[in-house]
């Protein structure tokens, strides 16, 4: 058959669309959503439950709907939406075709047809175990085996990705380098391959095990290589919501990196660091030894937050340098104050990076660490942690670059635009305040996966103390406003894809013209301001970050050394 | 729109980085220096640290070892679960399984006592309250932990690694006397 060479040219944007690439970037977002859809249902039902007053569910439906509500968001929304950014980043930003439309429509049947099966196993109440999984608890043949064809499916989609880069640099598709949003997005799929074998080399025994071709599974290895899997693959999110910060400032503000090679060299850093992470989960593990937990858990991973470090300061500066460009010079602040807050697809993106970097970045360096994670592992502090991370920092920056994909992709106008104003706001500031409140009653010892700290009035149970109740009932009533907030989102993307008033689709071509570096720029050489202190505010703010991390870090240690003696 | 498009500067691997970048590099990295410092820092100077000490075990020995704890130094029982008051110094074993922890003990404050965990089925969330002391244990492994209780009162032990429909009710006791 004959490769199909149509080529959309977004009349407002000027972006190409690859018609196959197209269609699989809009089927991969919409089953995004449609996983963030159920997650958020049940988020609700969690939260409502681990609100002591309210107590919903029975304690076996709440532990299947955690189990769905981990699965399905962290795994299959994210997942789901990184493979639609990654054919964006490579088949659109290169004005490329996607390699072999095909095998990426295989992929994405698998990808479904793994989240219905898993998603099934499930519902059917024998696969109660968390998206965890640890041996030897049991669930559903089913369970492992959607999780696997998942995972073959998205592996798929990651070689169309790096198959995509090869054309595109064969036909010369554009000048130079790929762009630092391309590189980033390459970062996220190194990384995707690599813990995706990891959880093949766990994941394809386990569902041997649960049909009785293997008799035993160590415990302590499923979990040295499970967590070689999920760790890692939360820095796929991570360096695909940079990427996306990236993108969203190069969009609305015309910013360009800082320089190149610093953004470059902190993904690089990404890959080759961020795979040794995988004992944070490992920390108070037995049979495990301390010098393997802090070489894995430290040296290389502070580089890693070294490369965090970085992005943090060099996307908001970028931002900034572009608006001192603009003339929004007055003092440190005037370039952040004049920015386009109405716009969710810039308040999206920054408060994406503020919740990531002051709540998610620091709980996790601090709960990182060897012994101060003895008085927070398993705690409820550790999910305060990660709806910091990927439930806000990610899923936040995937709904702002919705919002840019609505019109530009889906060629629709934004329904229900005031809603959509506020949206970012609803959903971003009330998952930071959920995040604090379950770190808090975490410090104060509260557990995770627990359906009642009161113990249902066990005689061997004991009272926590009732600022660990407030704080979880702050954090369902949090969760109310958290779930509004994702309603929003998508009842405002539904309502754009089927009742938006349609755009123009644009002209079609089967000979885009290359991409090339903006000449102008290049011209005035700008890219070095070699000496220049151009990004003074956004320093003021990294440093605020600094200082707010230095003394929460010391805190922990002062509490830690104040618990019995271990030894 | 540049993050977006190919390097405005070709060579751009050779542009002159930002100065407030470096400046920025250079604290953030000698903060990680710091970060990587504190932990064998704290192994040396600091009270808190697991021990590497774990070995393999089954279910039965395990069992089996912490019947004769049981056995030797039984002074009551709490709800059915007999408490253990060891001697200084003493080997004690804590059985994990579904979904209770047993044997419960009375340390004195201020003594040490070598803690041996393992589980006799699933895993399992050692987690004391309220000092919130937090360790995995699984079957199939005993890890060796020396306590030193510093404060007395009646603790609580928590399960919080998820362990099925009981987990929320999984519980044990250590009694600390001065
Ligand atoms: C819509 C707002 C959300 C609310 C109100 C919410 C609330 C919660 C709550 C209360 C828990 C249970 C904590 C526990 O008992 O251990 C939980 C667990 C979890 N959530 Fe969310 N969440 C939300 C969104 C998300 C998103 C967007 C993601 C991922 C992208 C996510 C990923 C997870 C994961 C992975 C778990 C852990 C499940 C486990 O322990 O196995 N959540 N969430
Ligand atoms: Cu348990
Ligand atoms: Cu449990």
């Amino acid at each position: 058959m004959a490769v199909d060479r149509t080529f959309r040219i977004c009349p407002q944007t000027g972006l190409a669309y690859h018609r196959p690439a197209e269609q699989l970037m809009k089927a991969h977002a919409v089953a995004g959503v449609v996983a963030l859809l159920v997650g958020g249902v049940l988020a609700l039902f969690v939260a409502l439950t681990r609100w002591p007053a309210v107590h919903m569910l029975p304690a076996d439906k709440f532990y299947q709907a955690l189990t769905a509500h981990g699965i399905d968001m962290l795994i299959f929304w994210i997942i789901f939406f990184e493979m639609a950014v990654l054919y964006f980043t490579s088949s659109t930003l290169l004005r490329a075709r996607l390699a072999t439309p095909r095998i990426a429509w295989a992929g994405f049947a698998l990808m479904v047809i793994g989240a219905l099966l898993t998603n099934w196993a499930i519902l059917r109440g024998n696969s109660s175990v968390m998206m965890t999984s640890y041996v030897p608890m049991p669930a559903e043949p089913n369970f492992y085996l959607g999780l696997i064809l998942f995972a073959v499916g998205a592996l798929i989609g990651c070689f169309i990705f790096l198959a995509t880069l090869v054309i595109a640099r064969y036909e010369r598709t554009y000048e130079g380098s790929v762009p630092l949003v391309t590189f980033g997005a390459l970062t996220a799929c190194i990384i995707a391959i690599l813990t995706i074998v990891n959880g093949a080399i766990i994941l394809i025994p386990t569902w041997l095990w649960s049909l009785g071709y293997i008799g035993n599974i160590d415990a302590l290895l499923y979990r040295v290589i499970w967590w070689g899997l999920g760790h890692p693959s939360q820095q796929i999110n991570v360096s695909a919501h940079v990427a996306v910060w990236y993108a969203i400032a190069a969009i609305v503000f015309g910013a360009k990196p800082m320089s190149e090679k610093v953004s470059r060299m902190a993904f690089l850093l990404y890959i080759l660091f961020l795979q040794l992470a995988s004992a944070h989960h490992l920390l108070v593990d037995p049979g495990v030894s301390a010098e393997w937990k802090m070489f894995n858990t430290s040296y290389a991973m502070y580089l890693a937050v070294l490369a965090s470090l970085i992005h943090g300061l060099t996307v908001p500066g970028s931002i900034e340098v572009a608006q001192r460009r603009k003339g929004y010079t007055k003092g440190l602040f005037e370039w952040l104050r004049k920015a386009p807050w109405g716009n969710p697809v810039f308040s999206g993106m920054f408060l994406s990076l503020v919740v990531f970097g002051f709540l998610g970045g620091i709980s996790g360096v601090v709960m990182g660490t060897e012994q101060i994670n003895i008085i927070i592992h398993n705690t409820i502090y550790v999910p305060g942690h990660f709806h910091a991370t990927v439930a806000t920092g990610t899923t936040l920056a995937f709904m702002a670059l919705t919002y840019f994909l609505i019109p530009t992709l889906f060629r629709r106008e934004l329904v229900m635009k005031g809603l959509a104003k506020w949206q970012p706001y609803i959903f971003g500031i009330s998952m930071a305040v959920l995040s604090l409140f379950m770190m808090g009653a975490g410090t104060l010892g509260v557990a995770r996966r627990h359906w009642d700290m009161a113990f249902a009035g066990n005689p061997m149970g004991f009272e926590y103390p009732t600022t660990a109740y407030l704080m979880m009932g702050l954090v369902g009533i949090s969760a109310v406003g958290a779930v509004i907030g994702g309603a929003a989102y998508i009842l405002i993307t539904v309502g754009s894809i089927l009742f938006g008033r349609k755009l123009p689709a644009g002209e079609t071509t089967t000979q885009p013209e290359p991409v090339r570096a903006p000449v102008a720029e290049a011209l005035e050489g700008h890219g070095g301001g070699v000496g220049v202190l151009e990004a003074r505010g956004t320093f003021v703010l990294a440093m605020l970050l600094l200082v707010s991390f230095v003394v929460y870090y010391f805190i922990n240690w002062k509490y830690l050394a104040s618990v019995w003696g271990l030894s | 729109m540049s993050a977006i498009l190919p390097p405005s500067q070709r060579l751009w691997w050779k542009e002159p980085v930002e100065r407030i970048e470096i400046v920025w590099i250079a604290i953030a990295f000698v903060w990680c220096l710091i970060l990587t410092f504190m932990m064998p820092y704290w192994h040396v100077f600091g009270k808190q640290n697991l021990s590497n000490e774990a070995y393999r075990t089954t279910p039965q020995a395990f069992a089996a070892k912490a019947q004769a704890v049981v056995d030797k130094w039984k002074v009551r029982e709490v709800n059915g679960v007999p408490v253990v008051k060891p001697p200084a110094g003493a080997d004690i074993y804590l059985v994990g399984r579904l979904w209770q922890w047993w044997p419960a003990y009375e340390l004195k404050k201020g003594e040490s006592y070598r803690l041996h965990l393992s589980s006799m089925d699933w895993q399992h969330g050692f987690s004391l309250q309220p000092v919130n002391i937090n360790t995995q244990v699984l079957p199939g492994y005993e890890m060796v932990i020396t306590v030193t209780p510093n404060k007395a009162g009646e603790y609580t032990i928590v399960c919080n690694e998820y362990c099925g429909i009981g987990h929320h009710s999984m519980l044990g006791k250590i009694y600390v006397v001065d």
